[in-house]
């Protein structure tokens, strides 16, 4: 565990943060004259107005309710009493102990890195403003409380800002009490409420791309056709009738030109005006049958990592010898991820010689040292102003800080007079290439008599998102990806005889974690294949798996109690006739998540979800409406993607341009969603992916049910038609 | 070209190259920023406005077409349909990342204005056009619903 985690790590920078932000230092923080930073994460004003320090940021996973829900709790204040900001730049206080100590967003970290920390730090203020009213009343500090803002006790009540300055003088507790899990009273309250919503509903929320700062160029970029291409020549004499046309000019990775305007359409039109010469020397001019071909090919020899360590040959034996043999090659192609917010990026000269940076930033560590390589900057020249992110599903934390550097460049070949603001249209965001790898998986599974597993061959091919990446030492051990494998290799189920092969692909695009990364593949095939197995010797799909959780390890056990509570909840085994039901169950980020789809109808004459049931065990539920929401939320991805889209190449060029051909999940495409929360003590593990992994694979064994086994990706490509 | 708009209720004169998208005009010129850009091609309803009290994508909404028109965006929402959608937003707690939501909720007003009953096919049909990548659907019918209620209420 690392500095945040660490009881006396944090309070050690609780101190010496205390000793220096007291009474409101930042040019853009939130405090006045009287108000104080009592440690990284509280900021407490003298009208009791609670500020919660969010370390991460906001892309809709609530992460700003989540962390402010853990402050009021254990500080004694109300929901109400709490506003958020974004945390600056600073790993050594914000940095993430779930992603190695860089500050960022990701794999569902949040509040598993952030459940301690917060808590501690409003244990920690509480204790100050206490001690604080103590020594003003004269009375001893184990006789007073802090309820709904107000300290009480010893036959006095104050609101809690009467204490705030004084309590700024006092060193933070060496070991601050935290509440006992019986007294908590937001923490798993469902009539909690986020703290983004009403801004979010009145138009007043600022995201990146509603940075307006004054004098400001709009900058976008005509991006090479294929990837790899070079600008060799640009005409931009059509761009001057443009009104609003300041000037183009080549990036210099030479990737691509810089269009400069007065404004966003202005930028638009002016950058289709431009006439650009590509060299493709260095370009990708593949088709994506190409690559798929590749792939396919690469799962039929032998993998080039044993990542299991077990005998293949004789796994392939046990399987070749056993009575009943199931065997499918599955495809999963490329995928965009398509936030509702284009990325978008702001710099601006500072007035000390530095610069600031607005940005939805999800890592800010990686963006911040990038800021600094292209800058030639001191790190503390820079400053980043996080904005709320207009959904993420991982794009916005690319290990390069793409677009970010691309903001940089642009800036970098002005004078610096006026700020640049940085937009991608949507043909950007779904041509512009990072993308969840396609992937190929084939399984062999052989079973007894008794419709027992004795043998499962899986071989896993494509192209890895980690290698090449500052990611790589982190995830990438004796040269596997783990992010390729995860959720097969690593399965709750006790599959004796258990082979996973896995053989990297060349690479032929960007690729980027895509909303549960690994598992959006992983577990598919993995789900996919256990109904195969049951449907292949005459067993029900739940009891088929339950025996293959059996045991008291935690990942069976609790693999096993979602897998029942959304068997029970969704009516497992009685759907109406014209009904069909499909079932998954899956790990990821440390969550264990079972989901029932519903469907009616065939993949012939049209297929309609009309309900999706899940329970998820995420440990101790923070926010259980958030929690539901993010189940909500995850499988409407999962299952919007699995249904129609895909990313094609035909000569290294996507075919894709916008939403009309990379079709969203549309309201009617699905019925209702319901979630069941398991009650947990154990410490609380991811939401914000853990609920897509499951959704599509429940929806091709419901498809399956009703007739027609889904073996290639989008479901559309595979002969399904949807309602 | 010149031409005046009325924007959420106040008159304002508009400077903009014929051809410009209301969008850019209402983000960039007047700089309400509540309003969304999403797709540009109306394919997603970030951008939906009001345009003489009908939702419109205001992406393809062209400013040559608008002299002297009522426009209203998620600012300026003052209906009773209006106050009674974002009461049951908030409620419901619909919204995710929430950069599509102002364009759900000018749907979802110009829908109850309309129909102030809608049923499920009535609200799918009505709100197909809106695009959430965070998939917030069901909270927006259930919303849509109960806003209904409020408005029966």
């Amino acid at each position: 565990m690392t500095l945040n985690t660490s009881r006396r790590g944090f309070l050690k920078a609780a101190s010496a943060s205390a000793a220096v932000l007291v009474i409101g230092l930042r040019p853009n923080g939130a405090l006045a004259a009287g108000d104080a930073q009592l440690n990284p994460f509280v900021k407490v004003g003298s009208d009791g107005r609670v500020i919660a320090v969010v370390k991460h940021f906001e892309m809709g996973q609530g992460p700003t309710t989540g962390l402010s829900t853990l402050i009021a709790d254990e500080l004694g204040v109300t929901m109400e009493q709490v506003d958020f900001e974004f945390a600056p730049s600073n790993p050594a206080l914000y940095g993430n102990s779930a992603m190695g100590g860089v500050q960022g967003t990701g794999g569902s970290t949040a509040m598993i890195s952030s459940f301690m920390p917060y808590r501690q730090a409003g244990a920690a203020a509480r204790d100050m403003l206490i001690r604080a009213a103590a020594q003003s009343w004269s009375v001893d500090a184990g006789t007073l409380d802090i309820v709904d803002g107000m300290v009480t006790g010893a036959g006095q009540s104050a609101p809690l800002g009467d204490f705030v300055a004084l309590a700024a003088t006092l060193d933070a507790p060496a070991e601050p009490v935290l509440k006992d899990p019986s007294k908590f009273r937001l923490i798993g309250n469902p009539s909690v409420r986020r703290l983004d919503s009403p801004a979010k509903v009145n138009g007043t929320a600022k995201f990146g791309m509603d940075v307006h700062l004054p004098d400001q160029m709009v900058v976008m970029i005509a991006r090479a056709p294929q990837r790899g291409a070079k600008v060799s020549g640009v005409d931009d004499s059509a761009a001057h009738d443009v009104k609003g046309y300041i000037q183009a000019q080549t990036l210099p990775t030479q990737l691509g030109v810089a269009v400069y305007a007065e404004n966003t359409w202005a930028a638009m039109q002016a950058r289709d005006a431009l006439d650009i010469t590509w060299d493709l020397a260095e370009a990708e001019t593949r088709d994506s049958e190409t690559i798929k071909s590749e792939i396919l090919a690469a799962l039929a020899a032998e993998p080039t990592y044993n990542t299991t360590k077990s005998d293949h040959a004789a796994i392939t034996a046990a399987i070749d010898a056993a009575p009943t043999v199931v065997e499918r090659t599955f495809y999963f192609p490329l995928l965009a991820h398509a936030p509702m917010e284009p990325v978008n990026c702001t710099i601006e000269a500072t007035e000390t010689g530095g610069i600031r940076v607005h940005d939805a930033a999800q890592i800010p560590t990686i963006v911040h040292g990038a800021m600094a390589q292209v800058f030639q900057l001191p790190m503390e020249q820079i400053e980043i102003n996080t904005l709320l992110s207009g959904g993420s599903f991982g794009r916005r934390a690319t290990p390069t800080a793409d677009y970010q550097v691309e903001a940089a460049m642009a800036f970098a070949m002005t004078d610096g007079s006026r700020p640049v603001k940085l937009v991608w249209s949507r043909e950007d965001d779904i041509r512009g290439g990072y993308y969840r790898p396609a992937f190929g998986h084939r399984v062999r599974v052989g079973l007894n008599d008794a419709g027992e597993i004795v043998g499962w061959d899986h071989r896993v091919a494509g192209q890895s998102i980690m290698k090449g990446t500052a990611f790589e030492s982190f995830v990438v051990h004796d040269g596997v990806d783990h992010s390729s494998i995860e959720g097969t290799a690593d399965t709750p189920y006790q599959i004796p005889g258990l082979f996973v092969g896995l053989t990297d692909t060349p690479k032929a695009t960007s690729t980027l974690w895509w909303r549960s990364v690994g598992h959006t593949h992983t577990a598919y095939a993995m789900e996919v294949m256990m109904d195969e197995a049951a449907r292949a010797v005459g067993r029900d799909a739940v009891e088929f798996r339950l025996a293959h959780l059996q045991g008291d390890g935690p990942d069976q056990r609790r693999n096993a109690e979602v897998l029942r509570l959304v068997a029970e909840k969704a009516g497992w085994g009685q759907a109406a006739p014209g009904r069909s039901q499909g079932i998954a169950v899956h790990k990821s980020f440390g969550s264990y998540a079972a989901e029932v789809v519903e469907i009616s109808g065939d993949a012939a004459s049209g297929v309609q979800i009309e309900k999706v049931t899940c329970a998820i065990d995420c440990g101790i539920a923070v926010n259980p409406d958030v929690i539901k929401a993010q189940m909500e939320g995850g499988i409407g991805y999962g299952i919007g993607a699995a249904m129609r889209d895909e990313i094609t190449l035909t000569g290294g060029e996507v075919d894709q341009f916008n939403f009309p051909d990379y079709e969203p999940l549309r309201i009617s495409d699905i019925g209702a969603i319901e979630v069941h929360i398991v009650p947990s003590t154990e410490h609380p593990s991811g939401v914000g992916e853990p609920g897509t992994p499951p959704a599509a694979p429940a929806l091709a064994n419901a498809i399956s049910a009703a007739g027609h086994a889904v073996a290639v990706l989008p479901m559309i490509n595979d002969g399904v038609n949807f309602a | 070209m010149a031409l005046t708009l009325n924007l959420n209720g106040t008159t304002q004169e508009v400077e903009a190259e014929p051809g410009t998208p209301l969008l850019w005009v209402i983000r960039d010129e007047l700089k309400l920023t509540g309003t969304k850009f999403g797709c540009g091609v109306a394919s997603c309803g970030a951008c939906t406005v009001h345009v003489n009290g009908e939702p419109v994508r205001s992406c393809q909404t062209y400013i040559e077409d608008l002299d002297g028109a009522e426009v209203t965006t998620i600012e300026g929402i003052t209906s009773k349909e209006a106050k009674a959608v974002q009461q049951a937003w908030v409620e419901l707690d619909v919204v995710q990342c929430g950069y599509c939501q102002s364009g759900q909720i000018m749907s979802a007003v110009g829908l109850l204005t309309e129909n102030p009953k809608p049923s499920v096919d009535e609200i799918n049909d009505y709100m197909y056009g809106n695009a959430c990548r965070c998939a917030t659907y069901q909270r927006i019918r259930a919303a849509v619903q109960r806003a209904s209620e409020i408005l029966e209420a």
